[in-house]
């Protein structure tokens, strides 16, 4: 059995998680800067912040999940 | 030359209104006439002339066909002669400040170089092949440039891919593609690599998988292979011989019409009608407006002389543009015979089918009725 309900274990975004749910390694995600757009990695529990301009809206990165879109 | 145009050809313009608008070369108008449709008589009246050709347009003259078989080239040239063009998108990422949607809808737009000739039509339920589509990729990310000077005024300065164009598409070939020599001595690409489809600014990225399909212009206006395709008719002044122009106002008549249109003599003041320069006629009817003049020139337009202007904008060249219609036209028409001798066939019991299937159309509007309670106007129809 699946440990994820309703979700298959394939989707790209869960990590690099073969055929059974793995945690992701890296906790520490990429953030960009609403103000520079620089990347940021930001660890939990750290104070959020652009390492660049200090600025303290970051915006968390797109989806890597493809989207179709009809061109009409 | 006035004497020698048949006025039956003619639609008057009047100052304000037209006449003769409906062409009377049918049989049973005239008393005494045989109008019918001959071959012989049609080959004879029917002529194209191209007079003007550039790269990117065209134009030419029609003559000697009703203005709905006229009608039909340039219906068939906006709507139904096939171009490539991109279809469906696929993305991976896209931080730029345009939408999805928007930016997807913005590709399908782009005129491609390919000859639709090499591919195959793509119906929804097809799989994708390399004989239908055609793949591009999109990987476009702006940075900012290393060395660049301190006062920031131009985009180009200081950063790298600030905008996104249509140079910026990069052909994946699949399968047999990569052999094809149309494709290796000139690559699918964009018609105009200059087309800006989005703007960056530094981290800003644009990551797609695009596939281009082939279309008709009815399914959606991207497929449309011309910008314009159009005709109008060719203008027809004549000067009435029993009230010439006074001399003195001959300066002021040729006025009236557009430049070149009337030439007056510089020594006896006459005017004549050049018919060159008359395709470039306004029909502003200005003349109309002086009571001078009143009865000195009839307007009108010759009714089956058709100047058609093609802009091309894609894959054909403007002159391939009215062959490829006419060729479409064909097409339609032979699919139609074909289903008329069809359905003349089996005429013996084509009566009985037709019976048959109104028997059941019957039935099946009973059966509404009596489903729904509000079917008052179905009940009207049996009746």
């Amino acid at each position: 059995m699946n440990n994820q309900p309703g979700q298959g274990s394939g989707y790209p975004n869960t990590g690099n998680a073969g055929g059974t749910y793995v945690q992701p390694p890296r906790q520490d995600t990429e953030y960009i800067c609403a103000d520079c757009y620089a990347k940021n990695e930001i660890k939990s529990r750290e104070p959020i912040r652009c390492r660049e301009c200090g600025h303290r809206i970051v915006y968390k990165k797109r989806t890597k999940r493809m989207v179709q879109f009809e061109a009409r | 030359m006035p004497s020698a145009v048949d006025r039956r050809r003619l639609v008057g313009v009047h100052p304000e209104r037209v006449s003769d608008v409906s062409s009377t070369d049918f049989p049973g108008h005239y008393p005494g006439e045989d109008n019918s449709w001959d071959l012989e008589k049609f080959r004879k009246n029917l002529r194209v002339d191209i007079t003007r050709l550039s790269n990117r347009s065209i134009e030419f003259d029609l003559v000697g066909v009703d203005a709905s078989i006229a009608n039909a080239f340039r219906r068939i040239m906006i709507a139904e002669v096939p171009t490539i063009c991109i279809e469906h998108v696929y993305v991976w990422n896209n931080t730029s400040v345009m939408q999805d949607e928007v930016f997807a809808h913005r590709l399908g737009l782009v005129p491609l170089n390919v000859d639709p000739e090499l591919f195959e039509m793509k119906t929804p339920t097809d799989s994708a092949t390399d004989r239908n589509t055609l793949v591009f990729k999109l990987d476009v990310t702006c940075t900012r440039k290393q060395k660049a000077p301190p006062d920031p005024t131009d985009d180009n300065v200081l950063y790298d891919h600030s905008s996104v164009t249509a140079g910026d598409l990069v052909w994946v070939p699949q399968g047999e593609q990569v052999e094809l020599p149309v494709f290796i001595a000139k690559p699918p690409a964009p018609t105009n690599p200059n087309i800006v489809l989005v703007k960056l600014r530094p981290g800003q990225e644009v990551s797609m998988e695009l596939h281009a399909i082939k279309g008709v212009g009815k399914d959606h206006a991207k497929w449309t292979p011309v910008a314009t395709a159009s005709y109008r008719l060719l203008p027809s002044v004549t000067l009435d011989p029993s009230k010439p122009v006074p001399p003195h106002r001959a300066d002021k008549f040729a006025k009236c019409f557009s430049p070149g249109v009337i030439e007056v003599d510089s020594t006896t003041k006459a005017v004549r009608v050049n018919e060159q320069a008359l395709r470039g006629e306004s029909m502003s009817r200005e003349v109309f407006r002086h009571p001078e003049f009143e009865g000195c020139a009839k307007l009108g337009r010759f009714r089956d002389h058709f100047l058609f202007n093609v802009e091309s904008e894609g894959p054909y060249t403007p002159e391939r543009i009215f062959p490829t219609s006419i060729r479409i036209m064909r097409e339609k028409i032979a699919v139609l015979r074909k289903a008329a001798q069809a359905l003349l066939a089996d005429s013996d019991d084509g009566a009985m089918d037709a019976t048959s299937e109104r028997v059941s159309v019957e039935q099946g509007i009973n059966v509404a009725s009596t489903s729904e309670g509000t079917s008052g106007d179905v009940v009207m129809m049996e009746t």
